[in-house]
């Protein structure tokens, strides 16, 4: 099947998250998708899967331009995307999983079903317990039992995103064997979207490459890993020189942590950050850095290890004693978490702070909101809703929120939807803390960011830590290895 | 004021208009006139002293109950266990009033006090039921309920049954230095009134100038990010519901001190579940709700003179404020249009 | 107490809990799409009152169950719409139905009180009713039974046989896997609901013209309540909750005979087993306990024993899907 996407546009609000792409893709190949994160994979994908309509442009199928409802419909017309966390119903037994929304026969025929399921599961090598549980799987496990699912429904283009995080390398290489069977003996077409570059190297003939919305470039594999990180990331400036303010003594010291999840498990990671040291934690998201700040922060409990702030043992500490131990943890979400929609400005002032009164004093209140609206350069006052503020205004209200002084302050992407003014801005507050001896800890999926903010780097990749590099030193060729999840 | 907030503000009254003419049309089918109800219910309810203490009388456990429950609303749970809070509450100062036999002055304070902790208790238990167990507070305020049901029948068919025998009606009458003095003849003390209005200003302070309080807010409005901040939800999750619990106590003890003097079945009066239909009606805003059981308690217990005269069941008020609340929960959002326009791509984020 | 008497009151125990099989039976079909319906007990109020009024008016009792059902359908219209259409909490509009039908029920059933009216028919099926024991309670029974009996094992079928069970649980699982599917989320909880609300009716029918004959102001409170407990402890499963009812009615029965026999061992204790009941059988199911128990026993009925007792709701019950 070819596939041609003529000037596809998606818009959400003022964010332009694709800007006229064009593309075409053709059977039997096996393409890669690359882009940092917001370079608008996703969206594309979703668009081309049938998840979401586009604004305006086209999708020609063999020639003919399409429109899909419902995944469900692309499906019929033969595109399939399989998700990183896969849409299937974890309750439901496999079988009944793999039944939904084939057909719409009133019984369901289990005798040809499992038939088929053993069949195709034979012929890519999976093993599948048919009345197993869908929650029982592992997610590599779930993530065959799609691909299967998708391929029995007539899946002629398979999307897929981000497979191959948090799942086991035997597991890979069954996903990748497979692959190449649809691709080279089937004629399918694959459209594989990562950002493990070694992947892609491995896997694709042909890489497209996204970066703001557009479509920067593509190039046929092999390449060079750098070719693909300059595409991704535009060139990496030269770091402006900016002297640190490292202090001798060593304010988070964590001692062979091992982190476990259902998606993830994270070992032995040890880390030293001193005092006044700015540690940035780069890799795309869902590598692990979210987990060890959240482990770190007393969310999450580690499985082993032990975590030393300023010289205390804090290992298994809950997240308000953590936080009383003058830490601050700045999650991503905003509204899902550190906000409060309904809420005013003044209202999570009240809330931040450390020391609180039985009765609320709210004109004091309302003038330390004026004062910190003025220094965070909110826009806003001291009355309006959380949920009114834009998506920057929230960033900067998160940080309005911080209390003075902090030893330890860990921030997820702190700088997203802010332009560069106020980027500038709080990152002057940030290394005003920094210079009073707050260690800070931050991840963020802008390498600029990274390399431009950071004193020394650490990069996560499918839950592994790299080794630590000198953010002055560092340039793109070590990057990608480290990106890409090699040493 | 400009139109548009004119008529957010002036919608809310079409909802009520349907609500009173659905209310009349039943009346109709009954071969009844519906102004002639009316007359009637007015006069049941404010015809002559007796009758208006008596509103007085019911409105001051309906607004006891509701600004506590402004209190769990706000921490996002619903207290549909209540109903058991007042009848706890009644248990313990009957309790008080039959066993213990305090000097003058301390009687009824000590009644009033061991009601408010009873209460307090009952609602705990369903808290703590929901943060250690998560049994959901609406099926644990249920069974609640009904234990505490259960144990009011058995006290009054048998430990405190009246001394010349069982009648299932009520238990053994208190002495009088035991209930809450009334005024004139009727139902209505006038220290419940005081009581009252005092509770309705601490609950009126306590959301809008304490700050556990805000604690409360934003742990109803998200419970998650309340805990980022520092709010934690297992402790104000339980002190939420001990304060409704207390203040439903309260309301319960008042109702055997002062409108009965007894234990009696169905001693709480439907009141409980009443007041949640009233702060919905209020939209949990604490100045409309001593207006709004005003109301209510004037319906209802005009309603019952209503049946004495026309014999139609005094359930008719029941179903005026009851499908006033519906229809506002419903359709009284001034926004309500919206929702039956097909949504604008564009609009999505 | 000799054999017969046994027979004759659990018979009473098959007859008083089908209608509460029927009700918790319709109400897991809601649940499993997503939908709470809380407007139960006022809904079973009005639909033994209206089921009554017109089998009376009309002298036949299958009408009477027509109306039981459509009001049944009616109430859980509201709930479905108020939730579904106009986005308000399910609970919330739930609640306020559930004090207005009792209320609805009173007033407009208030000229049928206590008056004698049509009974549904008891007939043995024959060769079952001559099994020994078994036979007299389970087959020579009311159509209702039968109904209750024919109904659980039908849902259960659809539920877990059927490709639209499928789509029914699919919705309240997960709606936007389902809609990914090409489920109509909206479409499926708005006919689950309603349907349910049949059976609810259909239900408080049952009442009124077979079990507890006739009707008065309030006959049947708090069953409606009941009947949303036991869809919990039944886990959201026909076939358990039919259990459960029958546990139930069997505690209320039992309660009533141990009452005759120890008048001193009070009253208090036997009404408040099946409330403790409720509590404790809730707290098992939202703890891990289950999970924990089974993690004792051998090996190799672990996973059937895992599949028999699942009791998670469904992932999504409550909460409203807006639809793109």
């Amino acid at each position: 099947m070819e596939i041609d996407l003529q000037d596809i546009r998606k818009y959400f609000g003022s964010v332009k998250a694709n800007d006229g792409i064009n593309m075409q893709l053709k059977g039997g190949h096996i393409y890669g998708l690359l882009g940092e994160n917001g370079a608008g994979k996703s969206t594309l994908m979703k668009i081309l899967s049938g998840y979401q309509p586009p604004d305006s442009g086209q999708i020609l199928l063999d020639e003919s331009p399409s429109k899909f409802d419902s995944p469900a419909q692309a499906l019929k017309s033969g595109i399939g995307m399989l998700y990183q966390e896969p849409l299937d119903f974890p309750p439901f037994k496999i079988i009944d999983n793999y039944l939904l929304g084939k057909d719409n026969r009133l019984r369901l025929d289990y005798k040809t079903v499992e038939a088929e399921l053993m069949e195709f599961s034979s012929r890519y090598n999976f093993n599948l317990d048919v009345q197993a549980f869908i929650d029982s799987l592992s997610l590599g496990e779930r993530q065959q039992l799609e691909l299967v699912r998708l391929l029995a429904g007539g899946a002629q283009v398979l999307i897929l995103d981000e497979p191959t995080t948090g799942i086991s390398a035997e597991q890979k290489e069954l996903l990748f064997d497979s692959i190449r069977i649809l691709a080279h003996e089937e004629g399918k077409t694959i459209i594989l979207v990562s950002h493990k570059l070694d992947e892609v190297q491995e896997l694709c003939d042909h890489a497209f490459v996204l970066r703001k919305g557009k479509l920067v470039g593509e190039i046929n594999i092999p390449c060079s890993n750098e070719s693909l990180v300059e595409m991704m990331f535009g060139q990496i400036p030269e770091r402006s020189d900016r002297s640190p303010q490292i202090k001798d003594k060593a304010m988070l010291k964590i001692h062979d942590l091992t982190i476990s999840t259902y998606r993830m498990q994270i070992e032995s990671i040890n880390l030293e950050i001193k005092s006044g040291e700015v540690f940035g934690l780069a890799g795309l998201e869902g590598s692990g850095q979210e987990l060890l700040m959240q482990t770190i922060a007393g969310l999450i409990k580690p499985a082993k290890g032990k975590i030393f702030l300023d010289g205390v043992d804090m290992t298994g500490w809950s997240y308000h004693r953590v936080r009383d131990e003058l830490t601050a943890y700045v999650p991503a979400g905003r509204l899902e978490a550190g906000l409060v929609s309904g809420l005013s400005i003044t209202e999570h002032v009240v809330l931040a702070e450390p020391e609180h009164a039985f009765f609320v004093d709210w004109k004091a209140s309302r003038e330390d909101s004026e004062k910190r609206i003025v220094e965070y350069q909110i826009v806003g006052t001291p009355g309006t809703m959380a949920d009114e503020l834009s998506g920057g205004n929230q960033q900067r209200l998160l940080f309005a929120l911080l209390n003075n002084p902090l030893k330890l302050v860990m921030l997820e992407h702190p700088t997203r939807g802010l332009d560069v003014q106020s980027t500038n801005y709080i990152w002057e507050k940030l290394y005003s803390r920094r210079n009073d001896g707050t260690a800070i800890l931050f991840m963020s999926a802008d390498l600029d960011e990274i390399i431009e903010r950071s004193d020394r780097i650490a990069v996560f990749s499918g839950g592994i830590m790299s080794r630590v590099v000198d953010a002055k030193s560092t340039n793109v060729d070590e990057l990608g290895h480290l990106i890409g999840g090699r040493e | 004021m400009s139109a548009r907030r004119l008529f957010t503000y002036a919608w809310p009254a079409v909802p009520i208009i349907a609500a009173l003419l659905f209310t009349a049309a039943l009346l109709v089918i009954f071969d009844a006139s519906p102004l002639e109800s009316l007359v009637a219910i007015f006069q049941g309810a404010f015809g002559d002293q007796s009758k208006t203490l008596s509103v007085m009388a019911f409105w001051v456990p309906l607004t006891l109950c509701s600004i506590g429950l402004l209190i769990t609303f706000t921490a996002g749970l619903w207290n549909i266990g209540i109903e058991g809070q007042i009848i706890m509450g009644s248990i313990a100062a009957s309790w008080v009033a039959l066993k213990i036999d305090a000097p003058d002055p301390l009687q009824v304070p000590l009644e009033l006090i061991m009601a408010m902790l009873a209460g307090a208790f009952w609602g705990a238990l369903s808290a703590v039921l929901k943060t250690r167990g998560k049994v959901h507070e609406i099926f644990s305020g249920l069974a609640l309920n009904n234990l505490a049901i259960i144990l009011t029948n058995y006290l009054i068919s048998g430990p405190w049954q009246p001394p010349e025998g069982g009648t299932f009606r009520g238990t053994q009458p208190f002495a009088d230095a035991a209930l809450l003095p009334r005024f004139a003849d009727s139902r209505f003390s006038p220290i419940s009134l005081a009581i009252t209005l005092v509770a309705i200003g601490m609950v009126y302070v306590t959301l809008r100038g304490t700050f556990w309080g805000l604690k409360l807010k934003s742990l109803g409005k998200n419970p998650f990010s309340s805990f980022l901040l520092g709010v934690a939800s297992e402790r104000e999750t339980i002190l939420a519901m001990m304060f409704c619990g207390a203040l439903a106590g309260l309301g319960g003890s008042i109702r055997v001190l002062s409108w009965f003097d007894s234990l009696r079945q169905s001693i709480s009066g439907g009141i409980g579940f009443l007041a949640l239909l009233v702060v919905m009606l209020a939209n949990y805003r604490i100045l409309y709700v001593p207006f709004i059981t005003f109301f209510f308690s004037a319906i209802l217990n005009g309603s019952i003179t209503l049946q004495l005269r026309t014999q139609l069941h005094s359930s008719i008020g029941g179903i005026l404020t009851g499908v006033m609340v519906l229809f506002v929960l419903l359709f009284g959002d001034s926004r309500i249009f919206k929702f039956f326009k097909k949504e604008d791509i564009n609009e999505r984020t | 107490m000799n054999e017969p008497e046994i027979v004759r009151i659990l018979a009473s125990v098959v007859l008083a809990s089908a209608p509460i099989i029927i009700a918790v039976v319709g109400e897991t079909i809601t649940e499993r799409s997503g939908i709470v319906n809380l407007s139960l007990d006022g809904t079973m109020l009005m639909a033994a009152m209206s089921s009554f009024m017109v089998a009376l008016t009309f002298s036949n009792v299958w009408i009477g169950f027509v109306a039981g059902a459509i009001v049944g359908m009616a109430f859980a219209a509201v709930v479905a719409f108020g939730s579904i259409t106009l986005n308000k909490s399910q609970v919330a509009v739930g609640f306020v139905l559930t004090l207005l039908g009792d209320d609805l029920s009173a007033f407009l059933g208030q000229n049928f009180t206590r008056i004698p009216g049509p009974v549904v028919k008891h007939f043995g099926i024959p060769i079952l009713e001559d099994i020994p024991i078994i036979g007299p309670i389970f087959f020579d029974q009311s159509v209702v039974v039968y109904f209750a009996f024919i109904l659980v094992m039908v849902s259960w079928w659809f539920l877990n046989r059927t490709q639209q069970g499928l789509r029914l649980r699919s919705a309240g699982e997960r709606p936007e896997a389902a809609f990914a599917r090409g489920v109509g989320v909206n479409r499926v909880r708005y006919i689950y609901t309603i349907a349910g609300g049949a059976l609810v009716g259909i239900a408080g029918a049952s009442y009124s013209l077979d079990v507890k004959i006739g009707w008065s102001d309030g006959h049947i409170r708090g069953l409606g309540w009941i009947a949303l407990a036991i869809v919990i402890f039944g886990g959201w499963s026909p076939v358990r909750g039919a259990l459960g009812a029958l546990l139930f009615g069997a505690t209320k029965v039992l309660a009533t005979i141990l009452q005759r026999t120890f008048p001193e061992v009070s009253v208090v204790a036997f009404n408040a087993i099946p409330w403790v009941l409720m509590i404790l059988v809730l707290l098992v199911v939202a703890s891990d306990f289950t999970d924990r128990i089974i993690s004792f026993m051998p090996r190799r009925i672990q996973p059937p024993l895992r599949r028999v007792f699942r009791i998670a709701p469904p992932m999504a019950l409550s909460t409203n899907f807006v639809e793109r």
